[in-house]
């Protein structure tokens, strides 16, 4: 099965963004073992799964790949990269290259993707929301939630709270229920406000390198002119970035996950944990938290720490955990996805949640929550599963409105 | 097969606009300024023609907002020259104005087309494309969304309502108002793009503002808003009545 | 020099279009008020016939001739420049629609008369004419002052009400002969496309009945559609009736589907996902029916109602045929 462990990324700044020319010599261990289209979500669907694609590009077949539906068909879960044994990176090296040779030949792009890319240029996010009002859920929060070019001292922890939690209206609501809890915690905490821009995952994954570079070369600036003593985050994409591929740009910061950050203060936070909460409870490893950076065991326990819960496994977890469908720019490929496969990588997932009988589906990344509850909609799961976060969750014990 | 297009600047409605302390004009320190959308269009459609015969695209633009990104956006996408028509004046003109400088500065330069968003956000006084054709005495053709090229002539497609389009052959040279280009705006990647943008030559040309003045603003106001919506009461039946009251109101039960 | 308020009329396939009597119910009012003639210049082949609907109008300048069929803004642009300049008329009003728009500002150029675009409002005070225009997507109105020489002013549909200007009369009809000598005509209108048979283009459709999950079943689906053929509209849905099959692709509004402005959006049973506003929330009037009162589409609706769309469907549809009934009777 190879080796399942987080897989180590590309170790040189070349290699971050490799262009398509590079692959054949990247992936020249590669033994044709047809592991990673085995093991692949989408793999049914491409034009050419990965192992198919590897060779071809070995064999100078650049055009065939690049012009085919497989460069918009991977969701970066990881899977694949997590079992090569040749540890090839497919998902951070072969697929970016892929994307890349799209854009610069300037072949049409999928509408909804090339917009995301727009809009992260002109305002630092995929949503096209302008950046003045990213810290405008913070108003309703109910507590105090201080931005750190105000305070205008070091603090211990800056939250960077990203742009579906600072924008989407369902994963707001997530944002103000942390800094609920990070107040109940005492915790000494600063977020950046409207200085704050996308950390770049998904511009780096869609293989544009020139906005990545952008991004994090501005971020690195921004998170220079302040002192911190580490950096809290709860979207796994961006975490998995700032932890591995900003220290090879010179951007070295100590970050935490928001399972992992919780879990440290668990003496803290438990006995706060007051209510009971006797629902029986399903937990989606999501791949950034899972396979890529091995945080398997925080979210349960931070699970398990609630009165009354039942924490149940679905049929595929932890390293062998489903793909919700949205990861490397992926969430903006819906339409072009949606008219390609049968049976949409989130429903599988519910319904494989539904099939443990659990009552709550929880989840620790914020394409989860709308993702799965489209995703129950759709499969007429509605009055058998609802979709939490973990964060949500722990509100609920700690009874905080 | 020389092509023109006109581009112009407009306010970021994501940034929000608000009108200054005369009430009578937009505050220029709120705005944030990006190409017009339709103008986009007019770029693009004019690159899809250069890819299919080999056309020369000069792409013009006056100075107001950050005029040079464009510009070099438009180099990164294949324009084969900008230029930045610089007039001094402080404030985005009128498209009478512009459309007077643009006919001032196209004279007696042998462009067989000239393409140009049909309609802007700002617009207040027509569209730039139809005033300058009539200050060019050339064919007008606005609402277009393709453009096909025949000897001497543009064969083109005009929007109407409900789907419908005529389609129309125009003598050149020409102006047209494009609507919609016949595919999206290309990308051009950030890194393409920042290259360029250190390349780049960005042709300049000085142009005297004409005389006159458009019709005056005499204020800007903002509609009113409601915070989420005025729930109705009652039963079906009178639901029913008081959406076809709103209905009627704005003519939607003619 | 006459101080007369001329209309432009628009035809389209063969009718006279409702903006014609949307200007001629304006151009009424004010020509009464300010106690001059109102005119109406009818150009096109074939359209003596349409006189007897311009009763509104005091005269009717028809330019009648087979090249003339269909709207080019060369032909009929130089028709309506050598009638300015000839009349000079105080007002023009035309349409802001496709053959307008055009016309609006070739002939402003060409005649070196101010114009206005979108206009919403026109009024007389002291004397003067206010025209107000939307502006930034409807976000700001300017008011201006109109100039006492020749002005045209493009008008936006549904602005105006059209029922002040169906009125029947005899209009004075006059064939100017001003008309020149055609010039070559360097604009050709060679045909018309349709549009493609089978599905309709939700982007372009001003009304829109959209429905949700709250629907349950396809067979709830021509309950909707009712009402749409009604309000001349189309139905819609939110993702999860596509993905269940009830509507077609085509008919998909939101994030993975088509973003709409239309002039109506009428969401039944939709609750209102940020996936599905995103496609909506320009429309001009949204109004939102569904059982949760907390539903988050009550947030981007102008109006709304807690009620069972199976209630209201019917009850509304009964409702629009009654008015509708009355105003043909």
């Amino acid at each position: 099965m190879g080796n399942l462990q987080p897989q180590p990324t590309p170790e040189h700044p070349a290699v971050l963004f490799p262009e398509i020319a590079d692959v054949p010599q990247l992936f020249r261990t590669c033994i044709q073992c047809g592991v990673c289209s085995g093991s692949c979500p989408m793999g049914e669907v491409m034009d050419y799964p990965p192992r198919k694609a590897a060779m071809m590009l070995a064999e100078g077949r650049f055009d065939e790949v690049v012009s085919s539906n497989t460069p918009w068909l991977c969701v970066a879960c990881h899977t694949c990269q997590v079992r090569c044994p040749s540890q090839l990176l497919i998902p951070d090296a072969l697929f970016p290259a892929l994307r890349s040779a799209v854009m610069a030949e300037g072949k049409p792009m999928e509408q909804d993707l090339q917009k995301a890319l727009q809009n992260t240029y002109l305002y630092g996010n995929p949503m096209g929301q302008s950046p003045r009002r990213r810290a405008e859920w913070t108003r309703t929060a109910g507590v105090p939630v201080p931005i750190i070019s105000q305070l205008k001292r070091p603090v211990d922890v800056l939250w960077i709270v990203e742009c579906y939690p600072s924008y989407e209206p369902r994963n707001q609501e997530i944002s103000r229920k942390l800094a609920a809890i990070l107040n109940a915690l005492g915790v000494d905490f600063a977020i950046l406000g409207h200085e704050e821009r996308c950390i770049g995952d998904c511009e780096w994954l869609a293989g544009e390198r020139g906005l990545f570079e952008m991004l994090i070369e501005r971020n690195i600036e921004i998170l220079n002119k302040y002192r911190f003593k580490e950096i809290l985050i709860t979207d796994p994409h961006a975490y998995r970035t700032l932890l591995n591929i900003y220290p090879k740009l010179g951007g070295t910061f100590r970050v935490k996950h928001y399972v992992q950050f919780l879990t440290e203060r668990m003496g803290q936070l438990k006995p706060l944990l007051r209510k009971k909460l006797s629902s029986a409870v399903t937990y989606h490893d999501s791949c950034c938290l899972g396979r890529k950076t091995g945080h398997y065991d925080e979210p349960r326990e931070l699970l398990r720490a609630i009165p009354g819960l039942k924490l149940l496994e679905m049929i595929q977890n932890r390293e062998s955990s489903l793909c919700c469908g949205g990861g490397a720019s992926t969430i903006y490929l819906d339409r072009y996805i949606q008219e390609r496969v049968k049976d949409r990588l989130a429903d599988r997932r519910v319904q494989q949640a539904a099939a443990t009988k659990a009552e709550t589906l929880a989840v620790a990344c914020p394409y989860e929550p709308s993702r799965f509850d489209d995703a129950v909609k759709i499969t007429g799961l509605e009055e058998k599963l609802v979709v939490r976060d973990i964060i949500e969750l722990l509100a609920q014990s700690m009874e905080i409105a | 097969m020389n092509i023109a297009v006109l581009t112009k600047q407009v306010p970021d409605l994501v940034e929000g606009v608000e009108i200054d302390s005369t009430g009578k004009a937009v505050d220029p320190d709120t705005i944030r300024y990006i190409l017009s959308e339709s103008d986009d269009h007019a770029l693009e459609e004019a690159l899809l023609i250069k890819e299919r015969t080999q056309a020369h695209v000069e792409v013009f633009s006056l100075e107001t907002g950050e005029v040079r990104d464009t510009l070099c956006t438009a180099l990164a996408k294949g324009a084969d020259r900008v230029v930045l028509i610089r007039t001094g004046l402080e404030t985005p003109p009128s498209n009478h104005t512009a459309a007077k400088i643009f006919a001032t500065v196209l004279q007696g330069l042998s462009f067989d087309l000239i393409l140009t968003g049909v309609r802007a956000i700002d617009d207040l006084d027509g569209s730039l494309g139809g005033l300058l054709a009539g200050y060019l005495d050339v064919p007008y053709v606005g609402l277009v969304r393709k453009v096909e090229l025949a000897e001497g002539a543009a064969v083109v497609e005009k929007e109407y309502p409900g789907g419908y389009a005529a389609e129309l052959e125009v003598k050149l040279p020409a102006v047209l108002g494009i609507q919609a280009a016949e595919q999206p705006p290309r990308y051009v990647p950030v890194s393409r793009l920042r290259q360029v943008m250190k390349t780049a030559k960005v042709d300049e040309q000085e142009a005297t503002p004409p005389e006159g003045k458009a019709v005056p603003v005499e204020r800007l106001f903002k509609p009113e808003e409601g915070a989420g919506a005025r729930m109705l009461s009652g039963s079906p039946e009178e639901i029913a009545r008081q959406i076809a009251d709103l209905l009627s109101e704005r003519h939607l039960v003619r | 020099m006459n101080r007369d308020i001329w209309v432009v009329a628009e035809q389209f396939q063969g009718r006279l279009s409702d903006i014609t009597f949307e200007l001629l119910g304006k151009g009424r009012e004010l020509a009464r008020a300010l106690g001059v003639k109102l005119a109406v210049a009818l150009i096109g082949q074939d359209v003596a016939r349409f006189t007897l609907e311009l009763g509104a109008a005091d005269v009717v300048y028809v330019v009648d001739r087979p090249e003339l069929r269909e709207f080019t803004a060369d032909a009929y642009g130089a028709l309506l420049e050598a009638g300015l300049k000839d009349a000079q008329p105080r007002l023009v009003l035309l349409g802001s629609t496709s053959m307008g728009l055009d016309l609006l500002s070739l002939v402003s150029a060409s005649a070196n008369v101010p114009c206005i675009d979108n206009c919403t409002r026109l009024e007389l005070k002291d004397g003067a004419l206010m025209a107000t225009s939307q502006i930034y997507g409807g976000k700001i109105f300017a008011e201006v002052a109109l100039p006492r020489t020749t002005t045209l002013v493009a008008v936006i549909p549904g602005a105006f009400p059209g029922e002040a200007g169906r009125v029947s009369g005899q209009p004075v009809v006059i064939s100017p002969p001003l008309a020149p000598e055609h010039p070559a005509t360097r604009t050709v209108f060679r045909k018309w496309i349709e549009p493609p048979p089978g599905d309709v283009d939700i982007t372009k459709v001003p009304v829109l009945v959209s429905i949700g999950r709250g629907i349950k079943n396809a067979e709830n689906v021509p309950q909707a559609q009712e009402l749409a053929d009604l309000l001349g509209g189309a139905v819609s849905g939110s993702r999860p009736v596509i993905d269940q099959g009830w509507l077609p692709k085509t008919r998909q509004v939101g994030k993975s589907g088509m973003t709409v402005k239309s002039k109506l959006y009428l969401a039944l049973g939709i609750s209102g996902a940020p996936e599905h506003v995103e496609g909506m929330k320009g429309a001009e009037l949204i109004v939102a029916i569904n059982t949760d009162a907390q539903a988050p589409i009550f947030g981007v609706a102008q109006y709304g109602a807690v009620a069972d769309l199976f209630d209201v469907i019917p009850a509304l549809t009964e409702e629009i045929q009654k008015r509708q009934g009355s105003r043909a009777a």
